[in-house]
C-alpha cells in the first residue's frame, strides 16, 4: 500500500509528461509544415523560372497577339506550364484586367481595380506614365467560357486543398455543365482530401438533377440531403416546385425541410454563440464588480470608468509601439491590469475608506469619481472616439459551414473571460489573499480580530476588482471604439448581472452573465436590439420579485439578516 | 395648532418659502412693469430660469421625502419628472393642431414624417387640458405604484432599490429613443405653440408660469410638511433608521414605502409638467440614468431629512451649474463630480447642516439597509 | 392550490387585530407543533414542539446553534418553515400571517441587539408602538387619545423611564434601550411577549431590575425569555425548556433541567 502511492503518482506524473509531448510534437509538426510549404512556395517561382522562364516569357507575350483561336491555344499551353504566376494572367485575360502595348515584344500588365498597373511577368509596379500605351487585350465570349473551364482546371490541380475546394464551389457557383463535369470526374479519380471529394459530388448531383430519369433525380436529391449550399437549396426549390413528377417534388421538398432544420440549428448555434459573446464581454465587466459588491458591500459606479481607463491604457499602448500590433495586447493587458487597479486602490483609500457601511453614500461618491474620470478622459484624449487597431490573428472570421461563421476577436475574448473568471476563482481559493478577501467578506469582525488586516485587504481586493475592470477594458477596446462614454453604456448592464446572479457569489457571475447574454441575443430578432434590452431589464425586475437575492445568494446565517 | 405644527416650528423653511414668495411678487413686477433699460429689470430669459429652478426644487423636495425621510435612495426619479413632462408635451403638441410644418389637423409632426395615418390611441384625449393634467399626476403616479408594488413587497431595499431604479430609466430612456413608440423618438416634442390659448412664449404666459411653478412648490412643501410631522411622517423615519423593528411594532412597511413613493413620484411628475412649457421641449434625455442621480445629489448638497435643505440644494447646484457651463463648460463635470465626494464624505448632511450643528446628525445612525455593517462603520468612526 | 380555495382560506382566517378577543379555552396560548427549518442544508430547527400556557414565563436556554433565534423567527413570521404548524390560540394559524399581522394581533418580539429608533425621543417611541389603527392612511392625521397617553405614562413608569421621556433614544444607555424596548411591546397590548436575551451587556443591578421586570409581566402576559445568563434564568425561571440542535432536549424547572444527565452531556461534553 504505501509502497504503492508513489508508484501511482509517477505513472501519473509520466502521463502528464506524455501528453505535453505529445502536444508539443504536434506543434512543432504542424509548424515543420508550414515551415516548408513556405519553403516551397518561396522556391518553386525560382526554380520554374529556371527551366520555364523563356518559354513563359514568349507564351504570354505570344497570349495578346493574334487571332483568338490562337491565343486560346497558347492560354492552354500557358496553363500546362508550372509556374504559379500563370493563375493570375489568365484570370485576368478572363476578367479583361490584362492589359498590353501593340507592339512585337509587348509589355503586359494587370491592373486592379484602382487602375495600378502591375508587370504580368516580373510583378514590378508600372508608373503611370509608362502605362500611357497600355490597351486591354480583347477577348469574346466563346474564349471567355474556353478561359474560364482552364482556369477551373488549373485551380483543381492546385497543391492546396484549400484552392481545389474553392475552384469546385465557385464551379457549383457557376452552375456545372458538361466540361465542368468532365474535369471534375478527372480529378475525382486523384483527389486525396475528403471535403474536396465532397464537394465533386455535390458537383455531380446537382449535374444529375437535370437528368431526364426520374430515379437519378431522385438519387440525386438523396446525395444533396443536408447540404447548406445556397446554389443547392435553389436547384432543390427549383425541383420542389417546378418537377413534372410528384415523386420526386416530394423527395426534394423532404430535402429541403432537412436543409432547413440544419440551417435553423446552426442559426441557433449561432445565435447562442452570439450569446455568449456578449455574456463574456458582459461577464469580464460584472466580475470585478461581483468582488467589490460581494466582499466589501460597496457599490463601485466608477467601475465602467476603471473599464474606460483599461480601454485607454491599451490604445495608448498601441501608440507607443505602432508597428507590433500583434504583441501590443500582451503589454497592455498587464498594463491596464496595473493602472486600473493603481486608479482603484486610490479611490479606495481616498474616499471609499471613509464611507464602509454606508452603501449609498458610496455609490453617489463612486458616482462623482466616475463622472471626474470620464471629464479627465475627454480632456486628455479629446471626446472623439479613438480607434483600436485589431491584430492580425483577432481579425477575420473561423467559417465553419456557409451558414455558420465567428469571428475571430468574438471567439478569444469568449476563451478570454473565461480564463479571467478561473484565474480569479482560483486567486480566491488558493492564495492567502483569496482567504482573507473571503474570510472578511463572511464576516469583516471576525476576520479582523483572527488578525486580518481588513483595510489592507479592502485596498487589495478593490485594486484587484478594478485591476480587472481595466482588462476588461482591453477586451472591449478590440469589439468598440474606445472613447469616454465607453464604461457607462456597460455599467447598468453589469450591475444587472450581478443582481441577477446574486452578490458575492463568483458562479453567480458567470452564469448570471451568460443567461442574460443569451436572452439577449434570443430576443434581439423578434424584438429589435433596444426592445430586447427593454424586455431584458423588465424581465430582471420581475425575476427579482421571484429571488431577491439572485440565482445564487449568498449563503449562512449572516446574509438572512 | 396646524400651522404651528407644519410652518412655525420650522425657521428654515420658513425662511425660503418667504423668499420664495418674495421672488413671486418681485420678478413678475420687475419683468413686466419695469422697462427694459432699466438695471432692475429681469429678462424672460431669466424668468424662466428661474421658473426651471422652482420645477427643480419641487423634483428635489421629491427624492428628499424617500430619500431623506425613508432612506430609499431612487436613482429613477427623473423618470417620474420625464413622465409627467411627456403628458404635458403630448397636450402642447395636440395645441399645435393644424400650425405644424405638415398642417395636418390630427398628427404631430413626427407621425406625418413617419407616414402614420391616425393618432394612436394612447394619444386621445391629450386634447384636452383637464385629461392632460390627470395624467400628469397618474401616469408617474401608476408606473411607481406598480414598480413600488413589486419591489417593496420583494423587500428589495438599500442599493439593489438603487440600482433597479437605475435600470427603470435606463429602460425608459431606451424606449422612449425609439420611433415606433409613437412619442417623436429621438427628437421628442417640441415647437409648442400654445398652452390653454395663450401664446407659450409671450412674456405674460412666461410669468404664469413661473407663477404657477412657484404656487405648486409651495404647496408640495406644505403637503410634505404635514406628512413628516405627522405620526406617519414618523413612522416614515422610523423605517429609515430601523425597519425590521417598525415592522414588528405592527406597521405594514410596505404599504408605507410604497405610498410615499408613489406620493413622491406624483410630486415628481407635477414638476416635469411644470417644466416642459418653460424649456419648450420634452426629449428621452430627461430620462438618462446622470439625471436622476444628479438630481440625487442637489438633495445631499442642500442636506437631506430637511425639506427646505432640497429646495437650497436644487438652487445652489443649478445656480452653480448655469455659472459654469456659461464660462466653461468642461469643468462643469469636474465640479459636479467633485460635489458628489464632498459632500458624501464632508457635508453629510449639506449646507444646511453647516448651520444646524447641534442637531443630531441622520447619517450617524443606521440611515442605510444593511444593519449589521453599521457595527464596523461605528468602529471605523472610533478608531 | 387554486385561487378559491385560497382566498377561502384567507377569509376564513380572523385577521388578529388589537383588542381581538383571543380563543385560548384550553389554557394554552402558542402551539409549535413540528417544526423543522433549514438553510441551505443546515437544519436550524428539528421537528420543534413547544406549548406555552396563558400567563407563563418560560425560559429557553440552549447551546449556540441550537436554534433559538430561529425559533423566534418562526413564531413572529419572520422566517417561513418547512413543515410544522404553529397556533395563536385555538384558531390562528401565525404561518398564514405577516410579521406586522402578527406583532398586531398580540405577539411582541424583542431582538438579540436593542433595536429602537434613535432618532426619536422615548416618548415617540411608545407613540409609535401604541396600539392603535397603523395602517396607512391613518396614520396620517392620527394624534393620541387620552387614554393613549395614560397608558403611555403607565408603561414608562413601569420600565423606569419617566424621567427620561424627552431624551432622544439614541442617548440612552445599554440597559435603558433594552428597557425601552421591551416598554414598546408592552404598547401593543400584547398577549406574548418573546425576548431575546434581555439581560446581555447589563450591569448588576440592571439584570437585576430587569429580572424583576419581566417577572411582574408574567400572568397578565405570557412570556418567552431567550437567555445565555443562567444565574439571571434561575432568579426567575419557573419552567425552563432547554433546546439542542433544534429540538427541545428537555422541560422542567431549573433544578430538574440541571441534573438532567443530557443537559449535562450537551452542555459539558462528555
Amino acid at each position: 500500500m504505501r509502497n504503492q502511492t508513489p508508484l501511482f503518482g509517477r505513472w501519473q506524473v509520466q502521463l502528464i509528461l506524455l501528453l505535453s509531448l505529445c502536444c508539443s510534437a504536434s506543434v512543432f509538426a504542424q509548424d515543420a509544415e508550414i515551415s516548408t510549404t513556405a519553403a516551397a512556395i518561396d522556391t518553386a517561382p525560382t526554380e520554374a523560372l529556371a527551366t520555364t522562364a523563356p518559354e513563359f516569357d514568349t507564351l504570354v507575350k505570344a497570349l495578346t497577339q493574334g487571332s483568338l483561336p490562337k491565343r486560346a491555344q497558347t492560354a492552354k499551353k500557358l496553363g500546362q506550364l508550372d509556374d504559379p504566376r500563370v493563375i493570375p494572367i489568365i484570370t485576368a485575360l478572363q476578367q479583361g484586367s490584362l492589359y498590353a502595348e501593340k507592339s512585337v515584344d509587348p509589355l503586359v500588365a494587370i491592373s486592379d481595380n484602382a487602375g495600378n498597373y502591375v508587370n504580368a511577368l516580373n510583378g514590378e509596379k508600372i508608373p503611370a506614365t509608362q502605362a500611357e500605351p497600355l490597351k486591354r487585350v480583347p477577348i469574346n465570349n466563346t474564349m471567355r467560357s474556353q478561359l474560364r473551364t482552364l482556369l477551373a482546371s488549373l485551380n483543381l490541380n492546385d497543391k492546396k486543398p484549400a484552392v481545389r475546394l474553392n475552384a469546385v464551389n465557385r464551379m457549383i457557383a457557376d452552375g456545372v455543365d458538361e466540361d465542368t463535369i468532365a474535369l471534375l470526374q478527372e480529378r475525382q479519380k486523384t483527389e486525396p482530401n475528403e471535403d474536396v471529394r465532397d464537394a465533386i459530388t455535390t458537383a455531380f448531383a446537382l449535374m444529375n438533377l437535370q437528368s431526364e430519369k426520374a430515379s437519378v433525380r431522385i438519387d440525386a436529391i438523396a446525395v444533396l440531403r443536408g447540404s447548406l449550399q445556397q446554389e443547392v437549396r435553389s436547384a432543390l426549390l427549383d425541383i420542389a416546385n417546378n418537377d413534372s413528377d410528384i415523386k420526386v417534388k416530394q423527395q426534394a421538398q423532404f430535402a429541403l425541410d432537412s436543409i432547413e432544420d440544419r440551417i435553423s440549428a446552426f442559426r441557433l448555434t449561432e445565435n447562442i454563440f452570439f450569446g455568449l459573446s456578449l455574456g463574456s464581454v458582459l461577464l469580464l465587466s460584472a466580475i470585478g464588480l461581483s468582488i467589490t459588491f460581494g466582499v466589501m458591500g460597496v457599490i463601485n459606479m466608477a467601475h465602467g470608468e476603471l473599464m474606460m481607463i483599461g480601454a485607454y491604457v491599451t490604445w495608448v499602448v498601441q501608440q507607443l509601439f505602432p508597428n507590433q500590433i500583434a504583441y501590443s495586447l500582451m503589454i497592455a493587458i498587464p498594463s491596464a491590469f496595473i493602472v486600473a487597479g493603481l486608479v482603484g486602490i486610490a479611490i479606495e483609500r481616498g474616499v471609499i475608506r471613509f464611507l464602509y457601511g454606508r452603501p449609498l453614500e458610496t455609490l453617489l461618491a463612486t458616482f462623482g469619481i466616475s463622472l471626474i474620470l470620464q471629464q479627465a478622459a475627454r480632456s486628455i484624449f479629446s471626446p472623439l472616439n479613438r480607434a483600436v487597431e485589431l491584430p492580425e490573428w483577432m481579425s477575420g472570421s473561423l467559417v465553419i459551414n456557409p451558414v455558420l461563421s465567428i469571428t475571430y476577436n468574438r471567439l478569444y475574448i469568449f476563451i478570454f473571460g473565461l480564463i479571467v473568471f478561473f484565474a480569479l476563482l482560483a486567486i480566491l481559493k488558493k492564495t492567502s489573499l483569496g482567504l482573507k478577501v473571503r474570510a472578511v467578506s463572511q464576516n469583516r469582525a471576525m476576520a479582523r480580530a483572527v488578525g486580518v488586516r481588513a483595510s489592507w485587504v479592502d485596498a487589495m481586493t478593490f485594486g484587484l476588482g478594478s485591476g480587472i475592470a481595466g482588462i476588461a477594458g482591453v477586451a472591449l477596446s478590440q469589439l468598440t471604439n474606445v472613447g469616454p462614454n465607453l464604461g457607462q453604456a456597460y455599467i447598468i448592464d453589469s450591475f444587472m448581472v450581478v443582481v441577477f446572479g446574486g452578490v458575492g457569489n463568483l458562479w453567480g457571475t458567470l452564469v448570471g452573465a451568460m443567461g442574460l447574454g443569451i436572452i439577449n441575443k434570443f430576443l434581439e430578432p423578434y424584438a429589435g436590439a433596444v426592445l430586447a434590452k427593454v424586455l431584458v431589464l423588465v424581465l430582471l425586475i420581475l425575476f427579482i420579485q421571484k429571488r431577491p437575492k439572485g440565482i445564487f445568494p449568498q449563503k449562512g446565517r449572516a446574509a438572512a439578516d | 395648532m396646524l400651522t404651528q405644527r407644519l410652518l412655525l416650528s420650522d425657521r428654515g423653511g420658513m425662511i425660503v418659502l418667504g423668499l420664495v414668495l418674495i421672488a413671486m411678487v418681485l420678478v413678475p413686477v420687475c419683468n413686466l412693469l419695469i422697462p427694459e433699460t432699466s438695471s432692475l429689470h429681469i429678462s424672460t430669459f431669466m424668468v424662466t430660469l428661474l421658473g426651471k429652478f422652482l420645477c427643480y426644487a419641487l423634483l428635489a423636495l421629491a427624492v428628499d421625502l424617500i430619500w431623506g425621510y425613508c432612506g430609499i435612495l431612487s436613482l429613477g426619479h427623473g423618470a417620474f419628472f420625464a413622465l409627467g413632462g411627456y403628458a404635458m408635451g403630448m397636450y402642447l403638441m395636440r395645441q399645435i393642431g393644424p400650425r405644424g410644418q405638415y398642417g395636418d389637423p390630427l398628427l404631430p409632426d413626427f407621425m406625418v414624417f413617419l407616414n402614420w395615418s391616425e393618432l394612436p390611441w394612447y394619444w386621445q384625449g391629450f386634447d384636452m387640458f383637464w385629461f392632460a393634467m390627470l395624467m400628469v399626476i397618474v401616469i408617474p403616479g401608476l408606473l411607481a405604484f406598480v414598480f413600488g408594488w413589486l419591489a417593496f413587497r420583494s423587500r428589495v431595499t438599500g442599493v439593489y432599490f438603487s440600482i433597479i431604479t437605475q435600470a427603470l430609466t435606463y429602460a425608459l430612456l431606451l424606449a422612449f429613443f425609439r420611433n415606433e413608440m409613437g412619442f417623436g423618438g429621438n427628437n421628442g416634442l417640441t415647437d409648442f405653440k400654445d398652452i390653454l390659448g395663450f401664446p407659450i412664449a409671450a412674456d405674460g404666459t412666461r410669468i404664469s408660469l413661473f407663477l404657477a411653478s412657484g404656487f405648486m412648490l409651495i404647496i408640495a412643501y406644505i403637503a410634505c410638511r404635514y406628512i413628516v410631522t405627522s405620526r406617519m411622517g414618523k413612522i416614515i423615519v422610523s423605517i429609515r433608521d430601523a425597519e425590521t423593528r417598525t415592522r414588528f411594532c405592527g406597521y405594514k412597511v410596505e404599504s408605507y414605502k410604497l405610498w410615499l413613493f408613489v406620493f413622491s413620484a406624483v410630486l415628481a411628475g407635477i414638476a416635469g409638467a411644470l417644466y416642459v412649457p418653460q424649456v419648450g421641449i420634452i426629449n428621452p434625455g430627461e430620462f438618462s440614468p446622470l439625471n436622476s442621480i444628479e438630481l440625487v445629489v442637489w438633495v445631499a448638497t442642500g442636506g437631506r431629512g430637511t425639506l427646505f435643505g432640497a429646495i437650497v440644494g436644487a438652487f445652489t447646484v443649478n445656480y452653480g451649474k448655469t455659472i459654469f457651463t456659461s464660462y466653461s463648460p468642461e469643468t462643469w463635470l469636474f465640479a459636479l463630480g467633485a460635489l458628489f465626494v464632498i459632500v458624501t464624505l464632508i457635508l453629510p448632511n449639506g449646507l444646511v447642516g453647516l448651520f444646524k450643528r447641534n442637531k443630531k446628525t441622520p447619517t450617524e445612525n443606521t440611515v442605510t439597509a444593511v444593519e449589521s455593517k453599521t457595527e464596523t462603520a461605528a468602529t471605523k468612526e472610533t478608531v | 392550490m387554486n385561487i378559491f380555495s385560497q382566498a377561502r382560506r384567507t377569509l376564513g382566517q380572523p385577521d388578529p387585530n388589537f383588542g381581538a378577543p383571543l380563543d385560548t379555552t384550553k389554557g394554552t396560548i402558542l402551539y409549535v407543533e413540528g417544526i423543522s427549518v433549514s438553510f441551505d442544508g443546515f437544519r436550524a430547527l428539528n421537528n420543534l414542539n413547544l406549548y406555552i400556557n396563558e400567563g407563563e414565563l418560560r425560559c429557553i436556554i440552549g447551546p449556540n446553534g441550537a436554534g433559538k433565534t430561529t425559533m423566534m423567527d418562526v413564531i413572529t413570521g419572520k422566517t417561513k418553515p418547512d413543515e410544522g404548524s404553529v397556533y395563536f390560540g385555538q384558531q390562528i394559524n401565525l404561518l398564514e400571517l405577516s410579521e406586522h399581522q402578527i406583532a398586531r394581533g398580540g405577539i411582541g418580539r424583542k431582538f438579540q441587539k436593542p433595536t429602537i429608533f434613535e432618532a426619536l425621543s422615548v416618548y415617540e417611541n411608545l407613540e409609535l408602538a401604541t396600539a392603535a389603527d397603523k395602517r396607512v392612511w391613518w396614520t396620517l392625521t392620527q394624534q393620541l387619545n387620552s387614554a393613549q397617553k395614560y397608558r403611555i405614562d403607565e408603561v414608562l413608569l413601569q420600565i423606569g423611564l419617566a424621567e427620561l421621556r424627552h431624551k432622544d433614544a439614541g442617548a440612552l444607555s445599554h440597559g435603558q434601550k433594552q428597557w425601552l424596548e421591551i416598554g414598546m411591546l408592552l404598547m401593543q397590548n400584547p398577549r406574548v411577549l418573546l425576548v431575546d436575551e434581555p439581560v446581555a451587556g447589563m450591569t448588576g443591578e440592571e439584570t437585576e431590575k430587569t429580572a424583576e421586570l419581566l417577572v411582574s409581566l408574567a400572568g397578565d402576559h405570557s412570556v418567552i425569555v431567550v437567555e445565555h445568563d443562567m444565574k439571571f434564568v434561575r432568579s426567575i425561571a419557573r419552567k425552563v425548556t432547554v433546546l439542542h440542535q433544534g429540538s427541545v432536549l428537555t422541560e422542567g424547572t431549573m433544578d430538574q433541567v440541571q441534573n438532567d444527565p443530557k443537559v449535562i452531556e450537551v452542555y459539558l461534553g462528555e
